[in-house]
């Protein structure tokens, strides 16, 4: 009797442990989700940006056709791209063609001066830091997930219930400071 | 790190309904005390009751039309105020917070605060002086702070304070009125004015003049342990402890005073907007909202 009872009141606590912990797991999941797809409209509303950045460049400098190829290649390659690493590389490739655009820019005073083009170097500069706070969020979800998913003793029963660890949207942190310092 | 921000948030929220409790049961016994000392008894601590818990529940739902009312705020603009728009914008996102409302007060003095009861409901509101003296990464730094602020629920904790606090103070000068004016009321019972009823009379008048007094320090203590804390979650938010740092150093340093704070909203800002005028230098600490700025800026720059 006594035993049974034992067993009961065990069997119990492992029937709690395992309903707690798929919940919290399905719940941290999501939170990395709808994160991810908060990176995604920012890269979204930074693609749609650069069709009209390289527009109005052209008016003023038609010969920088490398320079404004790259970075429209940069961009279709950004918007093909599907998984986080894929996404995050293509991103970074981007940031550095933005990065030689607008040095060139330097060396036209009329573009310079233009109000659209100053707008849309506000609009990029400040995706720029939406992109990279969505990368935070994301990256501190991601953390939390994979830290809860493998932590004694969730490892053990975790990956029978179907979850895997998340992949981190990498990108050094000191490439965002570097970059904004350069719009500002 | 994580597990800690969200026992912080949980320790908030019981802490708001602790002050809630506690601030109700202070009242009610003021009030029983200056009840007794006029002669008019349990009526006194039953309608203090149902005042100060009317109180609540308004400030509760209302505390962040109440303040943008105070202090003459003008919905932000996107176009007019692009720094500020945005970045409460990216640090929404980037504390995986729903976008709060954004204002504007016309004002010289650089400041800024928060309100709301949750989240959902939150304000930030920042000064025009701010915005013009601050550039983008110490304005992320300033809006950091006010945005750790709602998340961890410190301006629901601090809306509740402050209506509560001004409902003891408005009971200490209805007392006082009534021992100049009132007194009619008991006549019929004088023999109910024994040296019981004088004792509660002294008893009456310390409470009346001490009552405020606690209830802002209680205030006040309450609002400066968060203001490190804000800091601190700020700095996390924004990986830029720096821009906090010189945020607050202009904002310290600066001369105007900022016209539309009053007692009741000072502790709501990010930096003192009285500029340590008014209380001697002896209980200045005892008497700030705010945490000394040298000393904050002096933890950012460790971080």
């Amino acid at each position: 009797m006594g035993a049974l009872l034992l067993i009961l009141i065990i069997g119990g606590f492992l029937i709690l442990y395992i309903w707690i912990l798929y919940n919290n797991l399905v719940t941290a999941k999501l939170r990395v989700k709808e994160s991810w797809s908060q990176i995604d409209v920012q890269l979204r509303r930074r693609s749609d940006l650069i069709p009209n950045l390289v527009e109005s460049v052209k008016g003023y400098a038609k010969h920088e056709k490398s320079v404004l190829e790259n970075v429209t290649k940069a961009r279709t390659d950004l918007m093909k791209a599907s998984s986080p690493v894929e996404k995050a590389k293509a991103d970074n490739q981007l940031t550095e063609t933005l990065k030689t655009l607008f040095a060139v820019a330097e060396n036209y005073p009329q573009l310079k001066a233009n109000e659209n083009f100053l707008q849309l170097q506000r609009e990029l500069s400040d995706t720029e830091d939406k992109v990279a706070y969505a990368r935070q969020f994301y990256n501190t979800s991601v953390l939390s997930y994979n830290t809860n998913l493998q932590i004694f003793p969730n490892v053990l029963i975790a990956k029978n219930m179907g979850f895997s660890a998340e992949e981190f949207f990498a990108a050094t942190e000191e490439e965002r400071k570097k970059v904004s310092v350069k719009f500002e | 790190m994580t597990v800690s921000v969200y026992k912080q948030i949980e320790a908030n929220k019981t802490k708001t309904w602790l002050v809630m409790l506690f601030f109700s049961l202070f009242i009610a016994m003021v009030a029983f005390v200056f009840g007794k000392s006029t002669g008019n008894g349990l009526s006194w601590a039953g309608i203090a009751l149902i005042i100060s818990g009317l109180m609540s529940l308004i400030s509760y739902y209302n505390s962040d039309k109440m303040v943008l009312g105070i202090s003459g705020a003008r919905p932000a603009d996107r176009v007019r105020d692009f720094d500020l728009f945005t970045v409460v914008e990216n640090l929404s996102i980037a504390s995986g917070l729903p976008k709060p409302k954004i204002y504007v007060i016309d004002d010289n003095a650089p400041n800024a605060f928060a309100t709301g009861r949750d989240p959902e409901h939150a304000v930030v509101c920042a000064t025009t002086g701010l915005l013009e003296k601050l550039n983008r990464r110490q304005l992320e730094g300033v809006i950091g702070h006010e945005l750790s602020h709602i998340q961890n629920y410190d301006t629901r904790l601090m809306a509740i304070v402050v209506v509560l606090v001004g409902v003891i103070s408005l009971m200490a000068d209805w007392f006082m009125h009534s021992l100049w004016f009132g007194g009619r009321g008991s006549r019929d019972n004088r023999e109910d004015r024994s040296s019981f009823g004088a004792i509660m009379m002294v008893v009456g008048i310390v409470f009346a003049f001490l009552s405020p007094i606690i209830a802002t320090i209680i205030q006040l203590a309450i609002s400066r342990r968060r203001e490190f804390l804000a800091d601190a979650s700020s700095a996390l938010l924004t990986r830029y402890p720096e821009g906090l740092a010189q945020a607050l150093e202009i904002i310290s340093n600066d001369r105007n005073v900022l016209k539309t704070a009053s007692n009741a909203t000072a502790h709501l800002f990010i930096a003192n907007p009285f500029k340590d005028k008014g209380f001697g230098t002896k209980f200045s600490g005892l008497f700030d909202t705010h945490p000394p700025a040298i000393e904050r800026i002096k933890i950012l720059r460790s971080m």
